[in-house]
């Protein structure tokens, strides 16, 4: 049974969350890869304000396809997220709650996520066709130089996700495949 | 002499760019499916159903089956008797620049490794041409997306590390890669040759259908075992445990010098892209 996930997620629900469970998420979640988190950490290292508010936020590692007349969003399936992993810390203790993304990430990220209880969501990678369909809104916030790196605020609904690593330190990639070997084991 | 002016050639590549990145091949299909009856836990033939509504949905709809709709790979096998009319360098970037405009397909790709500036039209294309006799044009497009890419590798082996050390080292590659390149995944595996032979040979790997084997019984079955290993592993669909790591292996080999065995391995995600039409 999948758990209802609303975003912008707080701390006690994210909290909340342990890896494996499956998740449907619902409101209002940011879009930001390589080229907008990198502008996004310079901002704060200068002191700057960001374009967007932290508190709480759900970010999403994609860069759609751009859309067709009459579509929202293009296809919108999730990036590699440990090319995030030298911003992520930056923007969890600055208040950041949710990560969407597909596969490993670093230990650094880990820690800030114990910290500050954060969690990561993997989404279905190689799935855009499907995931663009959650989404039904979509608003520039900043870089439209970017493109499809630009930073978008996404209304999703039910947008399937599982949680990869909880604020514990949790970890569905070594717990998950540990799980099929040892039931294959015992077969 | 055939003449073939360079539009046709655009045309045509603008064409495969659309559709290779909209319509997944049937061999991944069937392969696809197969997955999802072979394998035997839950979560990952959940995912396997996932992936499979996906590609239908993009086929339907002709949307991109995923956001990252890659570098344009172009493979060009042109006839000896053929002269193409025009540049054929640009007249490929052409195609690929229209097809990804008009086909509502992300545009990727950098100027420069460091600078980081997007070209914003998917150009250049990655252009490999090979010359074969007759009189026709062969152009497969191949977009390669960057999440299977990143995890790719290549070692220059001893020629004592033998079969042994062939294997570990694919092995090796699909393990450490887990959930990154978005499995199952195929793998292409380039064997002789050069450092860079092999590399080519691996990219070319992932061009041939995943349900037809290497020409040779010794490499076909090493193909099976391979992918055997690979799925003894239990990395599984988006590395949450499971069965289906890989859906294929694919081996290309070359000869080689006396002091090497290179081996390089490309890696490729569940949405293995490629078109292929003949002029």
């Amino acid at each position: 049974m999948a758990i209802c996930v609303k975003a912008p997620l707080s701390r006690e629900q994210a909290k909340a969350l342990r890896a494996g469970d499956s998740c449907l998420i619902s409101g209002t979640i940011y879009t930001a890869r390589d080229a907008a988190h990198k502008r996004l950490c310079e901002l704060v290292e200068q002191g700057k304000e960001l374009p967007l508010d932290l508190k709480d936020s759900v970010i999403y590692f994609v860069g759609p396809t751009p859309a067709k007349p009459g579509q929202v969003i293009g296809s919108a399936g999730p990036t590699t997220s440990y090319r995030m992993d030298a911003y992520s810390p930056t923007l969890i203790a600055l208040g950041q709650t949710g990560m969407i993304g597909k596969g490993k990430r670093g230990p650094e990220v880990i820690d800030a996520m114990k910290e500050h209880g954060a969690v990561y969501f993997g989404a279905i990678g190689g799935c855009g066709a499907l995931l663009g369909k959650c989404v039904k809104k979509k608003e520039l916030v900043a870089y439209e130089d970017l493109g499809a790196e630009a930073i978008c605020q996404l209304e999703v609904e039910d947008f399937p996700a599982i949680v990869i690593i909880d604020s514990l330190g949790n970890n569905l990639y070594e717990t998950g495949p540990a799980a099929y070997l040892a039931a294959k084991e015992e077969r | 002499m055939k003449e073939l002016s360079a539009a046709r050639i655009t045309d045509a590549v603008r064409r495969l760019c659309i559709e290779a990145n909209c319509h997944l091949p049937r061999d991944m299909r069937t392969r696809i499916r197969e997955s999802m009856e072979e394998e035997d836990w839950p979560q990952a033939r959940e995912i396997l159903e996932r992936i499979r509504s996906n590609y239908e949905i993009a086929d339907r709809e002709n949307q991109p089956i995923c956001q990252d709709t890659g570098m344009a790979c172009v493979f060009l096998k042109i006839g000896q008797e053929v002269h193409i009319d025009g540049d054929l360098t640009e007249a490929v970037n052409e195609g690929v620049r229209r097809g990804y405009g008009d086909g509502f397909l992300r545009k990727s790709v950098v100027r420069d490794p460091l600078d980081r500036v997007n070209t914003g039209d998917n150009t250049p294309a990655i252009l490999y041409t090979e010359l074969v006799p007759g009189d026709r044009v062969e152009i497969t497009v191949a977009p390669k997306g960057f999440g299977s890419e990143n995890m790719s590798g290549i070692k220059m082996l001893r020629p004592s590390d033998g079969l042994r050390g062939v294997k570990d080292f694919v092995v090796q590659v699909v393990k450490d890669a887990g959930p990154n390149p978005c499995p199952p995944v195929v793998v292409g595996v380039g064997i002789g040759g050069t450092f860079d032979k092999a590399a080519y040979l691996a990219k070319k790997a992932l061009l041939r259908p995943v349900d037809v084997r290497n020409d040779s019984p010794f490499y076909s079955q090493l193909e099976r075992d391979l992918l055997e290993e690979i799925n003894a592993l239990g990395i599984g669909p988006q590395g949450l445990g499971g069965r289906t790591t890989a859906l294929a292996v694919n081996i290309e080999t070359f000869p080689t010098h006396i002091a090497g065995l290179p081996v390089a391995v490309n890696i490729n995600c569940h949405v293995t892209r490629h078109q292929t039409e003949v002029l």
